[in-house]
């Protein structure tokens, strides 16, 4: 096995699949710093699922070799939670953009946090609904014109990072396309945290809303004396929306999901564990 | 033989569903076959409730007609169902609540419900068992069974609590000795003496799920479904599963694909406005090709309805829910028997072809009790979706063209079959192909392939009964097939020849047996327990047939009479070459 292991490289995880996305595209930069985090954690492809809705991201799980599903649009997290569910063995990584995951599967997420099941949730913000030609999404800036908003968005966007502090996520990070090196950290970082671990990563629509000039300037690496393990301040750095801070704003321990269900399966299994039959006889 | 009806009415809250249920419990394990019939408020204090126990020496299809013995807790009870009351039948009833007008058709027992609970025990909430107590000793049903049943029922409230309850069967039972018994009902011991289970259609519904081997369950809480939930979310555990309270329905089924694609099996339960949601995710399991168990305890639509009452009024959205040609088996379940075996039926097809299978209730039979023979394990076998072999995990392909249409699925964590589960249409290999229109055509035949499939099935799972020539056939589905049964016994009885064909799977249609079975009877009816007769709209697209359609919409379940009246009706017309309408009731 030991060979197998370090034969792992970015290549190793590359299928026969083109990406479908504008040359040019964030997401590049996303999926090849994907490459290299499996790659350095040597996460052998027969064990991962990769989990997908709809959109631009939603094509990466053809993209990796590993066990995928590209389900529909917004549903990533409870397709997620169903595999970890039936097998907490499984390295699971769900990918979505913001729209799959802020607009139309904005549901799940609070929920997903609240569970805290130990697989990771990548977004890719690229503030735009590509795939549909442009339109504004949920973290459009105001004033933003696509082909929905021909007057420009009024719409005050959403702060993905605020939004899954305060819902109890226990791994909060942002990434930028473009920082591939960082970024392929912070996912080993995302994938290694045992819990639910939210990134956060810009990654710019260069054929609907280029944002690859306005975007660098405000880029800005969370303070050094930062302590991730503080609610409050990671919170308050989450508020300053003049930059975009790239990092780990917060991390806990939690018990996880998959923890709470072994539990409770241990508690009802001292208490009794009938035979089918034997639950029959309550009802004579 | 003995086949009386008890009717328990009063105010939701003050145990009428609990009196009903112990009655119920008692007169099963006394020996008699029992079929039970409640309605209760939508809301959860207050608001009528009622519950109906039929119990009877010889096997039950229906929860019967006229009432032999009334238990009416306050006027708007008796108000409700006095005319229900079959002549010469009894009410009792609390004085202490109301005084019936006096009818020399009917016989009163008096009894201060009310009273005898706040003096004698000092708990109001005990008359109920007050009134248990009164039935025990007026129509001899053996107080030890109501005795044994309150120790079970109480024993973890403690003694006190206990004592109090037994104490208030003993005060019902010694007020009414002093009363004349002017009746003629005696139940005493019932002809059975072989041990059978009395439960739900509900729980029998989930004890088959997990004879199937159903480890997972996701679901959102609704009426009439929640206790199917509620029960596996205390028994899965036991058996190494698990139970997720989702944040809607959606998510729901999203668990149960996410699951079973991980290769565990798993379904979900829920009712209308919950299926509606569904559908999304239907028709992922059908492109994907997942087996999935999605259970639609049906009650009164559109939208909210009427969430405690029941209706057949889901078939279309069951068979056509979803966008695009989307294939996927419904099933309809028959009775509480029918909730157990149909269940791992239901599994076995979707494992088997690796789709989804709708399997609709409804809030009649999901709430309803049954005595049944203690449930048989071998006699429906559980069937394993197939997964490659080690020569198919070379070069695999997870929607591979076989002849059969089924590809082997293969299982994250098995080495070489790493696929992408596609919502997109796609090729043999998973990859997408949204712009091949001629894969297109192909992938589709492949889903419509194993569908067809399915037919052979369907024809297997037909019951007929009655005359095997009928001059009138009935045509129908669902939780209606018992009152239907003892509506055509009372017909041939009567010297109608009457035969009807039920089959337990709506889609794909059992068409050789329908085919079959249509070309015999002059005339042909369907029942249904809905407005616009959605079974009868299915099978006129594929027959050519002037059905004659009685549909009931009032959010209760047939009459055995109301089925007979239209097969007289329609024998009438027959006799006479007269065209039969349809009837709403």
């Amino acid at each position: 096995m030991s060979t197998a292991v370090s034969e792992r490289t970015p290549q190793s995880y590359k299928t026969d699949e083109h990406p479908i996305w504008c040359p040019g595209c964030g997401d590049f930069g996303v999926l090849d710093s994907l490459y290299k985090s499996l790659a350095g954690l040597s996460i052998n492809p027969k064990d991962l699922v990769v989990v997908s809705g709809i959109g631009c991201s939603g094509r990466t799980p053809g993209f990796i070799k590993s066990y995928g599903f590209h389900s529909v649009h917004g549903r990533v997290l409870p397709v997620a939670l169903g595999v970890k569910l039936a097998n907490p063995e499984l390295q699971v990584i769900g990918v979505g953009g913001d729209g799959d995951g802020f607009a139309i599967g904005g549901g799940h997420i609070p929920h997903a946090a609240r569970r805290n099941p130990d697989f990771t949730y990548l977004i890719m913000d690229n503030s735009t609904y590509g795939l549909t030609k442009g339109q504004y999404s949920p973290t459009s800036q105001v004033g933003f014109q696509a082909g929905s908003t021909p007057y420009g968005n009024i719409e005050q966007p959403l702060n993905p990072i605020a939004m899954l502090i305060a819902y109890g996520a226990t791994f909060v990070g942002q990434g930028y396309s473009g920082k591939p090196r960082e970024l392929a950290e912070l996912i080993t970082k995302a994938i290694e945290h045992k819990g639910f671990a939210f990134l956060n990563v810009i990654s710019p629509c260069i054929t609907f809303y280029n944002t690859y000039k306005v975007i660098p300037p405000r880029l800005a690496e969370i303070p050094k004396d930062h302590d991730p393990a503080d609610r409050a301040k990671a919170f308050a750095l989450a508020l300053q929306t003049d930059r975009i801070a790239l990092g780990i704003f917060y991390q806990e321990r939690r018990p996880t999901f998959e923890e709470g269900v072994a539990q409770t399966i241990a508690k009802a299994q001292a208490a009794s564990r009938p035979r089918l039959e034997e639950i029959f006889s309550e009802f004579d | 033989m003995i086949d009386y009806v008890f009717r328990v009415g009063g105010e939701g809250g003050e145990g009428v569903i609990s009196t009903g249920e112990m009655l119920t419990v008692a007169l099963a394990r006394s020996g008699f076959e029992i079929y039970t019939f409640r309605t209760y408020p939508a809301e959860i204090k207050g608001g009528h409730a009622n519950y109906q126990v039929r119990a009877s020496g010889k096997l039950l299809l229906s929860y019967g007609a006229a009432v032999d013995v009334l238990i009416a807790f306050n006027e708007e009870a008796y108000q409700k169902h006095i005319a229900d009351v079959r002549p010469g039948g009894v009410v009792l009833y609390d004085a202490d609540s109301f005084s019936p007008p006096a009818t020399d058709s009917l016989i009163f027992y008096s009894v201060p419900m009310t009273s005898l609970a706040t003096e004698k025990i000092g708990v109001k909430l005990t008359k109920n068992i007050v009134a248990l107590g009164v039935c025990a000793q007026l129509f001899d049903i053996p107080l030890e069974t109501f005795e044994v049943l309150l120790k079970e029922k109480f024993g973890r409230k403690g003694e006190m609590v206990v004592q109090k309850n037994l104490l208030a069967l003993r005060v019902g039972a010694d007020y009414i000795k002093q009363q004349t018994k002017r009746d003629l009902i005696r139940l005493g011991k019932g002809p059975r003496e072989t041990k059978e289970l009395i439960l739900s259609g509900n729980e029998a519904l989930a004890l088959g799920a997990m004879a199937a081997g159903c480890r997972i369950y996701a679901g959102y809480p609704i009426t009439p479904a929640t206790d199917i939930m509620e029960f596996l979310a205390k028994e899965l555990p036991k058996h190494g599963g698990y139970v997720v309270q989702t944040e809607d329905e959606i998510s729901a089924v999203g668990v149960v694909l996410g699951a079973s694609f991980a290769g565990k099996k798993a379904m979900t339960a829920t009712s209308g406005p919950g299926f509606s949601l569904m559908t999304e995710m239907m028709g992922l399991a059908v492109a994907s090709e997942i087996p999935a168990v999605i259970i639609d305890v049906q009650r009164v639509g559109p939208s909210t309805g009427m969430p405690t009452k029941t209706e057949q009024g889901d078939l279309y959205l069951a068979c056509y829910g979803g966008h695009g040609n989307c294939p996927r088996i419904v099933m309809a379940l028959t009775s509480v028997e029918d909730c157990f075996y149909g269940i791992i039926r239901a599994f076995n097809i979707a494992e088997q072809f690796q789709m989804p299978v709708v399997v609709l209730s409804d809030a009649s039979l999901g709430h309803r009790k049954a005595t049944v023979p203690v449930f048989d394990l071998a006699r429906v076998p559980v069937v394993e979706r197939r997964k490659p072999t080690p020569e198919e995990l070379v070069s695999y392909k997870r929607y591979r063209y076989t002849p059969d249409h089924i590809s082997p699925m293969s299982i994250p964590g098995m080495e070489g079959g790493g696929y992408v589960a596609e919502g997109l249409e796609h090729d043999e290999g998973g990859y997408p192909a949204a712009s091949n229109h001629e894969n297109h055509l192909r992938a589709t035949k492949k889903r419509y392939g194993k569908f067809v499939q399915v037919e052979s099935i369907a024809n297997d799972l037909v019951r007929t009964y009655g005359d095997p020539h009928p001059e009138i056939g009935i045509i129908s589905w669902g939780a209606t097939e018992g009152v239907i049964r003892e509506a055509v016994q009372m017909a041939l009885d009567k010297g109608y020849s009457v035969g009807a064909l039920h089959p337990k799977i709506l889609y794909p249609q059992p068409l050789a047996k329908l085919r079959a079975f249509i070309e015999g009877p002059k005339a042909i009816i369907i029942p249904e327990v809905n407005y616009s007769g959605q079974f009868a709209t299915l099978l006129r697209k594929r027959f050519a047939y002037d059905f004659v359609q009685l549909n009931k919409c009032i959010g209760l379940p047939f009459t055995p009479k109301e089925i007979f009246d239209k097969i007289e009706e329609v024998a009438t017309h027959v006799h006479r070459g007269q065209r039969t309408h349809a009837t709403k009731l």
